[in-house]
C-alpha cells in the first residue's frame, strides 16, 4: 500500500488518516452549523446527534449517531482529503476479455449505457430478473477505463459485492477491481474499478467519473437518504450515473413510461423464455393454521414430482413455527433468515440440490439463483411483500436455460394491491418481450 | 414521538400505560424485548445465575476482602453484546440512557456513601473520548467521586480468563474515602477481577466496604 493509493478519492477521519498531511491535503470539520442547524459532512444527517464532555477536546462535543458505525464523528473531528495526482491506469485497462454474447435486449441497453458514460449523463436500466444486467455494463466500463475514468459499482449488500467482484475481475483482468464492504481486505487499496457496498461510499469524496448503482430499489438505499447522499458525494461533479434494477418504484415506472426518465427496458430473460406468472391461491388464516392444507398439498405434490421448492414467509416467528410441520413432510427441509449463523451453508446446500425445500424470509428475494425450482409465498398479503418484493421472488423461478420454467404461487388470506400490481408487471413484461421479438413462443 | 435509540422505530407505548405511571422507554418494545433481565437463583456475591442460591466457586476462591458483592442486571446475550459494543467501542454515549432508571434504582438500593467510576487509562480515555462507567452514572443523574486512577496497561477485553485473574494491579488511590462505603458502577462483570482490583485501590484510599452494580453479567 502506498500513500497515493490509500488516499486517492477518499475522505477520512482523524483515526483513519494514517499519513501526515502534506501540501495536497485539504481539511474540513466533520460537523458544522448549516444556518443554525447541525449537519454531518460525511452522511448529511441533521437530526440524529448526541453530545457529551469529550476527553479529546475538553469541551461538550456533539457527535453524529447516524454514521457512527463507520467510525465516530464528533465536533472536534477533522475530515481529510488528498488532492494530489491519482495513480495512472494500468496498460490495457479498458481491454474487455469477456467473450460471451449479449441478447438483443442486452445489446440495446449496453449501447445506451456506453453513451451515458461517454456523455456523463444519467441512465436507468430496467431489466427483468434473469435478463443479465451485469453484462450490460461491460462495454461502458471498458470505454470509461480506456478513457482514464474511474468507475464505481455500488450494491446494497456485501454478498452482492463479493459475487460481482470476481465477474468483473474476469472481464477486466488488466484492472482487477477492489471489493469494499465492512471488514474487506481491500479497504486501503486503489483500483480504477471499485465494487462496493453503498455504505462504504461515506468514505469517498468526488472520486468517480462513473457511478453505477445496482438494485437501486433495494433496502436500505431507497429508505436511507444519507446513503443516497453518500452516492452523490462520491461522484465527481461531472460524471455519469447508471441505475440498475428489475423492479423500479412506482414513480420511476411512470417516469419511464412517460419518457421523463432516460431508460432502457429489457423485458425478457437471456434464455428467451417468458417470466413465470404467479398464480394466486387463497389459503385461509395461515397465521392460525401455520401450514395451511392447500400449501401442504401443493408442497407434497411438487416434491413427489421431484421438484425443489423455495418457500417465503413474511416473518421469522411464523416461519419458525412452520418448520417442524414441513420437516414432517421431509426432515431435510430447512429455513434461513438474515441473522441465521448457518445462512451461507444452507444456501449452498440448496444450490447443490441437497435440500428439497428451503423456507426463507425476504432475504433470499433477490440475488440468488437455484436451478429448476418452484416458488411459493405463504402469507403473500403481508405488508413486507411489496410489489417489488413479489416480482423479485417470482423471478427466482425458471432462471436457467436448462430449466427455464417454474411454478410460482402466492398463497394468501386476502389479495392485495401489491399482488395485483406484481402480476400485472410480469404480464406486461412478457407481452413486451413477445412484441419486441425477445421471447420465443 | 420518541425514537428508539437502536432501531429508529417509535418507542410506542399505550397511553393507558403512561396513565398508570409507566415510563416511556428509550428503546422500542422490540429492541427492549431482546434484553434479558437476570432472574432466578443467583450467587449471593457476584449475581451469577445458579441452579440454587448460594455462593459460586469463583467467589469462594476469591476469599475475604472488603468487596461486598456485585449486582448485575442483564444477561450478556447477543443483543446486549451489540448494544454495549456500540456504546463503548463505537462511542455512542446516548445509549447510557437505556440503563438510567436501572442504575438509579440499584444505586439507591445499595445505600453507599459515594459512587465511584472505574477509571480508564489516559490513552484509552483519549481514544474513546469518554469513560463508559462515568457515562452510566451521569446518565442516571448521579455524581461520581474520583477516588482512584489507572495506569497504562493492555486491554482487559483482549485477555484470556487466566491472564485476567493473574493481572497486576493497575489502579491506584487518588482521593480520600476514609471509612466510607463505595459503590462502583461499570458495564460488564466477567471474571470480577477488575472490580476486585478497584476495591483494593479503594481500600488503600480508606474505603471500608465496596459494592458494584454492572449492567451485564458475562462469563459462564
Amino acid at each position: 500500500m502506498t500513500k497515493v493509493s490509500f488516499l486517492t478519492g477518499r475522505e477520512l477521519i482523524d483515526e483513519e488518516m494514517i499519513y501526515v498531511p502534506d501540501e495536497h491535503t485539504s481539511t474540513r470539520p466533520a460537523i458544522y452549523l448549516d444556518n443554525g442547524r447541525l449537519r454531518c459532512n460525511r452522511c448529511n444527517n441533521t437530526k440524529n446527534f448526541s453530545s457529551h464532555r469529550c476527553a479529546r477536546c475538553g469541551k461538550v462535543c456533539t457527535y453524529c449517531r447516524n454514521c457512527i458505525e463507520m467510525g465516530k464523528i464528533s465536533s472536534c473531528t477533522t475530515l481529510y482529503r488528498w488532492n494530489g495526482p491519482a495513480p495512472k491506469h494500468p496498460d490495457h485497462a479498458g481491454t474487455l476479455h469477456w467473450t460471451g454474447t449479449l441478447s438483443e435486449g442486452q445489446r440495446a441497453a449496453s449501447v445506451n449505457v456506453k453513451q451515458a458514460i461517454i456523455h456523463s449523463s444519467e441512465h436507468l436500466v430496467w431489466a427483468v430478473t434473469g435478463a443479465g444486467k451485469t453484462e450490460v455494463l461491460f462495454q461502458g466500463i471498458a470505454a470509461a477505463l480506456s478513457d482514464g475514468k474511474r468507475v464505481c459499482i455500488a450494491a446494497p449488500r456485501s454478498d452482492v459485492v463479493r459475487e460481482l467482484a470476481p465477474r468483473l475481475a474476469a472481464a477486466f483482468p488488466d484492472t482487477p477491481p477492489i471489493a469494499l464492504y465492512g471488514g474487506s481486505p481491500d479497504r486501503s487499496s486503489y483500483s480504477p474499478l471499485v465494487v462496493t457496498t453503498t455504505h462504504q461510499l461515506y468514505r469517498f469524496y468526488q472520486a468517480f467519473d462513473v457511478m453505477i448503482v445496482d438494485e437501486v430499489d433495494a433496502f436500505p438505499y431507497t429508505f436511507d437518504p444519507s446513503l443516497q447522499f453518500a452516492v452523490q458525494k462520491a461522484r465527481k461533479e461531472s460524471s455519469s450515473l447508471i441505475y440498475l434494477t428489475a423492479t423500479p418504484n412506482t414513480e420511476w415506472q411512470s417516469e419511464v413510461k412517460s419518457g421523463k426518465r432516460d431508460a432502457t427496458l429489457i423485458p425478457a430473460r437471456y434464455h428467451r423464455h417468458p417470466l413465470p406468472v404467479p398464480a394466486t391461491r387463497w389459503c385461509g388464516n395461515w397465521k392460525k393454521t401455520i401450514l395451511p392444507v392447500s400449501v401442504q398439498l401443493w408442497v407434497k405434490e411438487k416434491l413427489n414430482e421431484g421438484s425443489r421448492l423455495l418457500l417465503f414467509y413474511p416473518h421469522i416467528e411464523t416461519m419458525d413455527k412452520a418448520l417442524p410441520l414441513f420437516k414432517e413432510i421431509d426432515p431435510r427441509i430447512e429455513s434461513v433468515h438474515a441473522a441465521d449463523p448457518l445462512r451461507k451453508e444452507k444456501v449452498e446446500l440448496m444450490r447443490r440440490g441437497k435440500i428439497p425445500a428451503l423456507l426463507s424470509t425476504t432475504i433470499l428475494e433477490r440475488g440468488v439463483t437455484f436451478q429448476g425450482i418452484d416458488v411459493a409465498v405463504i402469507g403473500a398479503e403481508d405488508a413486507v411483500f411489496a410489489e417489488s418484493a413479489l416480482v423479485q421472488i417470482a423471478g427466482r423461478a425458471g432462471r436457467s436455460a436448462e430449466c427455464p420454467t417454474g411454478e410460482v404461487v402466492f398463497f394468501h388470506y386476502g389479495k392485495t394491491e401489491a399482488m395485483r400490481k406484481a402480476i400485472r408487471q410480469i404480464n406486461e413484461m412478457n407481452k413486451l418481450g413477445v412484441e419486441r421479438g425477445l421471447i420465443d413462443e | 414521538m420518541k425514537q428508539c435509540l437502536l432501531c429508529e422505530n417509535n418507542t410506542e407505548m399505550e397511553t393507558w400505560l403512561l396513565f398508570f405511571g409507566a415510563k416511556s422507554s428509550s428503546l422500542c418494545p422490540n429492541c427492549l424485548g431482546k434484553l434479558e433481565k437476570i432472574t432466578g437463583p443467583l450467587c449471593r456475591i457476584c449475581s451469577r445465575p445458579m441452579k440454587e442460591e448460594g455462593i459460586c466457586s469463583d467467589c469462594h476462591s476469591w476469599g475475604e476482602s472488603i468487596y461486598a458483592g456485585n449486582r448485575s442486571l442483564y444477561l450478556y446475550n447477543s443483543a446486549m453484546q451489540s448494544l454495549l459494543a456500540r456504546f463503548k467501542y463505537r462511542g455512542d454515549y446516548a445509549l447510557a440512557a437505556v440503563f438510567a432508571d436501572d442504575v438509579r434504582r440499584e444505586a439507591k438500593e445499595a445505600e453507599c456513601d459515594v459512587i465511584c467510576a472505574v477509571p480508564l487509562s489516559p490513552s484509552r480515555l483519549l481514544e474513546r473520548r469518554f469513560n463508559q462507567s462515568e457515562a452510566l452514572i451521569e446518565s442516571a443523574g448521579l455524581t461520581h467521586t474520583r477516588l482512584i486512577g489507572r495506569y497504562e496497561s493492555d486491554k482487559q477485553a483482549k485477555k484470556s480468563r487466566a491472564e485476567r485473574l493473574s493481572a497486576e494491579q493497575t489502579f491506584y488511590p487518588l482521593g480520600q474515602a476514609e471509612g466510607k462505603s463505595v459503590l462502583v458502577i461499570d458495564d460488564i462483570y466477567t471474571t470480577g477481577t477488575t472490580v476486585r482490583r478497584v476495591a483494593e485501590a479503594l481500600k488503600e484510599a480508606g474505603a471500608c466496604t465496596v459494592k458494584s452494580v454492572t449492567i451485564a453479567r458475562s462469563g459462564s
